[in-house]
Formats: structure tokens, C-alpha cells, sequence
């Protein structure tokens, strides 16, 4: 049967037809597809976990228990779970164990550009790397085939244009009766004592040289022969912008990319006059190639940095000389001055109220340039965290001063008052998130006294990588109903006693616990509850704009809702866009009083 | 078999993603191959989007080149200039007349181009320009949502494709309770396309 699948899709059913039995996952752009549709089959475990780290650490138990699992994440994920994928890569698996990270070339949602092929080098194990759906759908079952011929967890690396591209597969498997769960008790396998760790190490080496012999003739990868002199090494979706940029060149595609196949690699590189690597990020192939003395070119002209396009491939090749400029077709680039329209908080999201409080309390909009930078320390500072909340660095909100990594902002806030910051400091977190690695901050912040003060956004859901359940939603990813972990009595239970629940839409309450938590002594939290209005089912009483009453002060426009809109001096509302009841927080900020559900005038609210 | 590459644009929440997934679908049930990926920014609403579809014989990159799309199907006006430059020389727009100004625009730090500009900026790169009201119909239709749908029944005017496999592979991903809605701006969208002065 043939489908239109993604990567991610892919991924997930060929890994049901291989077999699986546990799945876990956090979400992360671009991996949270791959969960979400395992979840989809009734017939395993399918799991969010609380982060990567134990996402990977529940795999791996079943991987123990003899059954084949799969932990799947974002690049930024495996550095969380990097811990757990070195000890497995340490103490081998028993049922086949697949470790999915899907990387973002290009940084279209993540905080830095990392090249996760460098895990596999340095865990030593063996990376398979698909280069459109159906690669995908068929590197996964042999993924589980090699973790479990060989003893290893196996690395799958997607990057953003695998993972979120779809192209066609012949869904020709189905699924693999899964092996019966068998714990057998092995304490020099399994308990990872120096006395065990140091057996183990040396079975790593030996299981790496066989799998450099097995690469060798590994089926995915490939030689395809053209007509000309050049010879061209790729894999993952590089290869594909490479066919499209190089008609007549030869081709070895790589499927594995760790460890390489030397004897294979030396073949080709004979047989053409020109060798060059094209790959997206790392010079990772190139220089395990030229480790072993053969000639070839490639990040001397392809960018090492940002995601890889037919242009920049082809851009790269005029100026290596690998290709003669084509003299045809239309060489003009993106205009120029035209508004931006990045990423903004939806009409009636929950953290809009708050951080139009937190820049107003903070007078952020007077202190801070249109790069967000001023000499002078505010007498505010907001440490932030990973979620859609991030985008509240923008102007018109402003209220946000760091982003390094989930859970960072807990830990650089005590740091920040510490060092000894005049300014109150602030940090958001959101639920997700505080669950995620937010928690170990909070103790941390008890116990080294911390008077700061920390919120967290409660949107109930994991809002930016497309509202996956959480453990404090209380639904399991498999839709059943499980027992949601409450945040008040857990961050009190950690010994925080200034503890506040305040309702995402009611800006005077917001205003109201926001000063008193800055101005308390001890540490507090603020809870901001308030659900995603990306989630509303029904809408009503979208609000409009009274122009007799409206005098033009611009106020509601520092919300930056993307429904209050102005043209040509104009200021109305999207009634498309508007959330309407669910919100109202520019009629709560109006001072003329203007802005009423569109369906009533303003005069009968007064 | 003639290739075709698509690039649609808008801002997110219009739809884009879901009717260039039917578009692939619709296109892999005739034949062809597919290649399709999305662009989006971080957050689920409101920042620009672009959906690379490619359909032929064989098709390797998911991504198009600059300077060759077949046709660019733009459900705002800003973002149909902000991607011209992906159009082929003679490729086809099509843009609905939508109006949607970007925060930076509200706040009085940039300025919306004019109907003009933009319409002139696209006779220099084409003839085939098909300016479309698909936001006012689909208000009249009775859901700003059912855009995508009606954008679809403009592509579906340009392809060598019938009308019945959009209709079947649209009923796979529309519930069925609206999917009547949807046909409707799917044969609007086709109607005007043959209609539109150009």
C-alpha cells in the first residue's frame, strides 16, 4: 500500500511492524510526531515521559526485559538524556533498543545547532541515517535487527527535513509478533559497578570493529554510478539536494554514517577524479574520510552552519568549481523592507496577561532598545525558559532577559541574586516544562534560600510542539485518563510556603500577585492558570472596537495581540482571530472603555 | 508526466499545511511523486509559513529553488511578496486578497505595501497573476476556515488532475460534519479561477 507519510510518520510505523513494544518520548520540534502516532496503537506502551533522560531510562528497562523499545527526542533532548544513552551504549541491551534524535539544521525551533551524529562517534555505536520516508520506514526495522545482533543501543538520526518532509512509502510489512517480556537476571551486565563497566569496555571495542566490517556491505549503503568525473558522498536529506544539484555525478549514499565503511569509501574515491562530501552541519563524514588519507573536499565550500537548501548546495558548487554556473533561469533574492511577520502569542493565549504585568511592573517598554538591550539594570529581571512564553521577548511585551535550556531559569535567577543584582528577580517556567527539569530548581532554590520569585505559566498542555499531555494533565499520551501530579502541592510540598494560584486573564489579579511576590521576603511561586486558546472549542463574544469611544491611545496594542490590528491610523479587531469571552484582556485595559463583544454595544456594559 | 512545484505561503492558522497535504495526497493517488515539507515558525499562530509541494515523475529535493515554482498559491497579499521570489519566469500566482498586518505594522514600525506594489512587483516576474477574493467568500460560505479548501479548488483549476480524487482525498481528512462547507469553497475556489480576469 502506498502512503504519504513524514519522516516521523515513517519512523513510527516501521517501528510498530518491527515489533515494539515501548515507546517514550518528551516532545521536541521535530521529533514529537514520532510518539504521538506510535500512541496511536493500542497494542504497546506508548509514553510521555517526564523528560528524554527517563524516556530513554524506560526504554531501556524494556529493552532489558527482552522486548524491542525506542526512546525518540529532539537534538537538544539527547544532551538530557545523554547520561542513560551512555550507559546503555555501556551495558548493551538485551531486546533491540533505538535511540531516534531528530536534529534542527537551521534552528527553526530550538535554542542552538548541534550535530548529534558526534553522540554516536563518542558513544561508539552504530548510527543509521534515512534519507526520505521510506528510508525511514525501513532504517528502523533494521535498527532494531543490528541493536539486537550486535548488543547496542542503536543511534537513528533524522534532521528537520526528514522528520517534517513527507514523501511516499510503500507501507509493505506488518507488524512483527513483539517478543515476550523475560527479565534474566545478569548483574555483570547490567550493573554498571567500575568492576562490571571495566569488563564492558573492552566488548565495545570489539563490537565496533565488526560493526565497520558489517557497514561494509551494509544495503543502504549505496553506490549509484553516473556519467561524469565527479564523485559524491551524502546521506540524510543532503543527498537528496545533492541529486537535484548534480545530475551526472556518481553516488555513494550513505544509510549508516557510523562507523563507516572504509573499504567501501577507499573504492569509490578510486573510482571518480573529484571526490567531495555534502553534508548539513559537522564536517563529520569529511574528516572520518580524510582520517583516512583520502583526498575530498566539501566544508571548504558547503556552510557548516544553518540548514543546507538545492541553492546553497548549488551556490557552493559555482564557487568550488565543481560546476560550471548555469546561465538560465531567474537569480533574484528576497525583497528587501518588507514587515516581518515572525512567531507571535495567539489571540487569548494565557501568557499574554502576564507578561504585559511583568513589562509594565518592570517599565521594560521604557528601559529596553528594539534589540531588548539597555546599559542600566532594570528594576526588574525575568529569567525564562523553553515554551511559546519565549516569544514574549518581543517587542510589544519585552519581558523576558534569558533562554538557555528547560529548567535554566530557576537555576540562573538564585545565581543572578547570588551574584548580588539589585533588581528583583523573576522566572517563568511553563507546566510542561517546570515538570520536565523545573522541579530540581525549585529544590534547589528552598534549600539555598532563595527570596526570589517564580512562575509558572499553567496552560495545561505542551502548547508549542502541538498540546501533547503532560503529568499534570492528567491524560496519559495514549488518551487514557491517569492521575494528574497537582503543581501547588507538589512545590509546596517542596517547602515553598508563599504559594499563589491566580486566574491567566484577569490582569488586575495578575497585577496584584505579581507585586506582592516581588515584594515578599522569602521565595515565592505564582501559578498564572489559564487554558491554550489554540485549544478553544467554541468562541463567543469576539470583541470590537467602539471608534466614537476609541481615542487611539494604543494601550490594548501592547498586548501584541495579533487580532488588534491597525492600518492606515485605523485601530479595529479581527473578529477572525479574536478569542472573545475566553479573554477579554484589552477591554479589561481600554481606558475609554471602546472595546465590547461585537454583538453589544458599549453603552449597555456601562 | 510534467512536474509541478508549489509554494504556499501564508500565516499560521490559515490551513496552509493541511491543504498541501491533501494536495500531495491528491497527487500521489494520480500517479505522481511527492515531496512535500512545511515551514513553520516556533509557535502554532500568526508567523509567516511556507509549504514547499513538489509532485513528478521522480523528485528528490524536499525543497524547491529559488526562481522556479510552478505556482505560488499565497493566502495573504504581504506573504505572497514576501515569497515571490520563489516563482518561476511565466509560473503562476495566485493570491487572495486578504489584508493581515503584522504586529510590526499595528505598532506603527513598518508599513503594509500597497495593492500596487505588490500587483506590480508580480507583472515584472509574470502574466499569470490570479488575484482572488478567498477570504470574502468564505466568510459568505459561512467559515473564514474553509479558506484552504477554496485556495485547493483554485489549484485544482491548473492541474491535469479530476475534480472527484480532490473530493475523495479531502473527505479522508475533513470531518464530515463540515465536510460539505468544504466542498463548497473547494468548487468556489475552482468557479472563480475560471472567472477571474488575469
Amino acid at each position: 500500500m502506498k502512503r504519504l507519510l513524514s519522516g516521523n510518520e515513517a519512523l513510527a510505523l516501521g517501528a510498530y511492524h518491527a515489533g515494539i513494544k515501548v515507546a517514550a518520548a518528551y516532545p521536541g520540534t521535530p521529533s514529537s510526531e514520532i510518539l504521538e502516532t506510535l500512541a496511536t496503537f493500542k497494542d504497546i506502551h506508548a509514553e510521555w515521559s517526564t523528560n528524554e533522560k527517563v524516556a530513554l531510562e524506560v526504554a531501556l528497562g524494556a529493552s532489558y526485559a527482552g522486548v524491542r523499545a525506542m526512546a525518540s527526542m529532539k537534538q537538544v533532548g539527547l544532551n538530557v538524556a545523554s547520561d542513560p544513552f551512555m550507559a546503555a551504549a555501556t551495558t548493551g541491551v538485551v531486546g533491540g533498543l533505538v535511540v531516534v534524535s531528530a536534529d534542527d539544521p537551521g534552528i527553526h525551533s530550538s535554542q542552538n545547532e548541534q550535530d548529534n551524529r558526534h553522540y554516536a562517534r563518542m558513544a561508539k555505536v552504530p548510527m543509521l541515517e534515512p534519507a526520505d520516508s521510506q528510508e525511514a520506514y525501513d532504517l528502523i526495522a533494521l535498527a532494531f535487527d543490528l541493536s539486537e545482533e550486535f548488543d547496542t543501543p542503536v543511534l537513528l538520526r533524522t534532521t528537520t527535513r526528514i522528520s517534517h518532509a513527507k514523501s511516499v512509502v510503500q507501507v509493505n510489512r506488518s507488524r512483527k509478533e513483539p517478543a515476550p517480556a523475560k527479565f534474566g537476571h545478569n548483574v555483570q551486565k547490567f550493573v554498571m559497578l567500575p568492576v562490571h563497566a571495566r569488563l564492558r569496555r573492552p566488548l565495545i571495542e570489539q563490537r565496533l570493529s565488526k560493526l565497520k566490517i558489517f557497514a561494509e556491505t551494509f544495503p543502504y549503503n549505496q553506490i549509484f554510478r553516473g556519467s561524469g568525473r565527479l564523485g559524491i558522498i551524502s546521506s540524510g536529506v543532503a543527498y537528496q539536494y545533492a541529486r537535484e544539484v548534480f545530475p551526472g555525478a556518481s553516488f555513494l549514499k550513505l544509510g549508516m554514517t557510523y562507523p563507516l565503511p572504509e573499504r567501501l569509501i577507499r573504492e569509490f574515491a578510486s573510482s571518480v577524479e573529484r571526490l567531495i562530501v555534502i553534508e548539513e552541519l559537522d564536517p563529520f563524514l569529511e574528516e572520518n574520510i580524510l582520517a583516512m588519507g583520502i583526498k575530498v573536499q566539501g566544508k571548504e565550500f558547503i556552510p557548516k552552519s544553518g540548514e543546507l537548501s538545492p541553492e546553497v548546495v548549488e551556490r557552493a558548487a559555482y564557487q568550488a568549481g565543481w560546476l560550471k554556473p548555469a546561465t538560465e533561469g531567474r537569480k533574484i533574492g528576497p525583497l528587501a523592507g518588507l514587515p516581518p511577520r515572525p512567531p507571535v502569542l495567539c489571540p487569548g493565549c494565557p501568557h499574554t496577561g502576564v507578561f504585559f504585568v511583568l513589562n509594565t511592573v518592570g517599565q521594560r517598554s521604557k528601559l529596553l532598545d528594539e534589540q531588548g538591550k539597555s546599559e542600566k539594570e532594570g528594576s526588574l529581571i525575568i529569567t525564562g525558559d523553553i515554551g511559546c512564553y519565549t516569544l514574549a521577548t518581543y517587542p510589544p511585551l519585552q519581558a523576558m532577559d534569558t533562554t538557555a535550556c528547560m529548567g535554566a531559569g530557576i537555576g540562573q535567577a538564585l545565581g543572578l541574586e547570588k551574584a548580588g543584582v539589585t533588581a528583583p528577580v523573576v522566572a517563568v517556567i511553563g507546566d510542561s516544562t517546570f515538570l520536565h527539569s523545573g522541579i530540581t530548581g525549585v529544590v534547589n532554590a528552598v534549600y539555598n534560600q532563595s527570596k526570589g520569585t517564580i512562575i509558572i505559566l499553567d496552560n495545561g498542555t505542551t502548547a508549542m510542539t502541538g498540546h501533547q499531555e503532560h503529568p499534570g494533565t492528567g491524560v496519559s499520551a495514549q488518551g487514557e485518563k491517569t492521575k494528574a501530579v497537582e503543581l501547588e502541592p507538589l512545590v509546596r510540598g517542596i517547602g515553598v510556603e508563599d504559594v499563589k494560584v491566580v486566574n491567566a486573564f484577569d490582569v488586575k489579579a495578575l497585577r496584584a500577585a505579581v507585586r506582592g511576590a516581588i515584594a515578599s521576603p522569602q521565595l515565592s511561586v505564582v501559578i498564572v492558570r489559564g487554558g491554550c486558546s489554540v485549544r478553544l472549542k467554541t468562541r463567543s463574544g469576539q470583541r470590537s472596537i467602539d471608534p466614537d469611544k476609541c481615542d487611539n491611545c494604543g494601550v490594548c496594542l501592547r498586548l501584541g495581540c495579533p487580532a488588534i490590528q491597525k492600518l492606515d491610523e485605523k485601530l479595529y479587531i479581527d473578529a477572525t482571530l479574536c478569542a472573545g469571552d475566553a479573554c477579554t484582556l484589552c477591554e479589561q485595559l481600554c481606558p475609554k472603555k471602546a472595546i465590547a463583544p461585537a454583538n453589544q454595544s458599549p453603552k449597555e456594559i456601562a | 508526466m510534467k512536474k509541478y512545484d508549489f509554494i504556499m505561503v501564508g500565516i499560521g492558522g490559515q490551513g496552509i499545511v493541511l491543504a498541501s497535504d491533501i494536495l500531495g495526497e491528491v497527487a500521489m493517488s494520480a500517479g505522481y511523486d511527492v515531496k512535500k515539507t512545511d515551514t513553520l515558525g516556533m509557535a502554532q499562530r500568526g508567523g509567516s509559513v511556507v509549504s514547499h509541494v513538489r509532485i513528478g515523475e521522480r523528485v528528490w529535493s524536499p525543497l524547491i529553488k529559488q526562481g522556479t515554482a510552478d505556482i505560488l498559491v499565497a493566502f495573504e497579499k504581504l506573504e505572497a511578496l514576501r515569497w515571490s521570489h520563489y516563482l518561476s519566469p511565466d509560473g503562476t500566482a495566485i493570491i487572495n486578497d486578504q489584508t493581515t498586518p503584522p504586529l510590526s505594522v499595528s505598532l506603527g514600525v513598518s508599513r503594509y505595501p500597497g495593492d500596487d506594489e505588490i500587483l506590480n512587483t508580480f507583472k515584472k516576474l509574470t502574466r499569470n497573476i490570479y488575484v482572488i477574493k478567498g477570504t470574502k467568500t468564505a466568510i459568505e460560505i459561512g467559515d473564514a476556515r474553509v479558506l484552504n479548501m477554496f485556495m485547493l479548488g483554485c489549484i485544482s483549476y491548473l492541474l491535469p488532475i479530476e475534480p472527484g480524487l480532490w473530493k475523495e482525498c479531502t473527505a479522508q481528512r475533513i470531518p464530515a460534519k463540515i465536510l460539505e462547507m468544504n466542498l463548497t469553497a473547494f468548487e468556489k475556489g475552482r468557479e472563480e479561477m475560471a472567472h477571474v480576469d488575469i
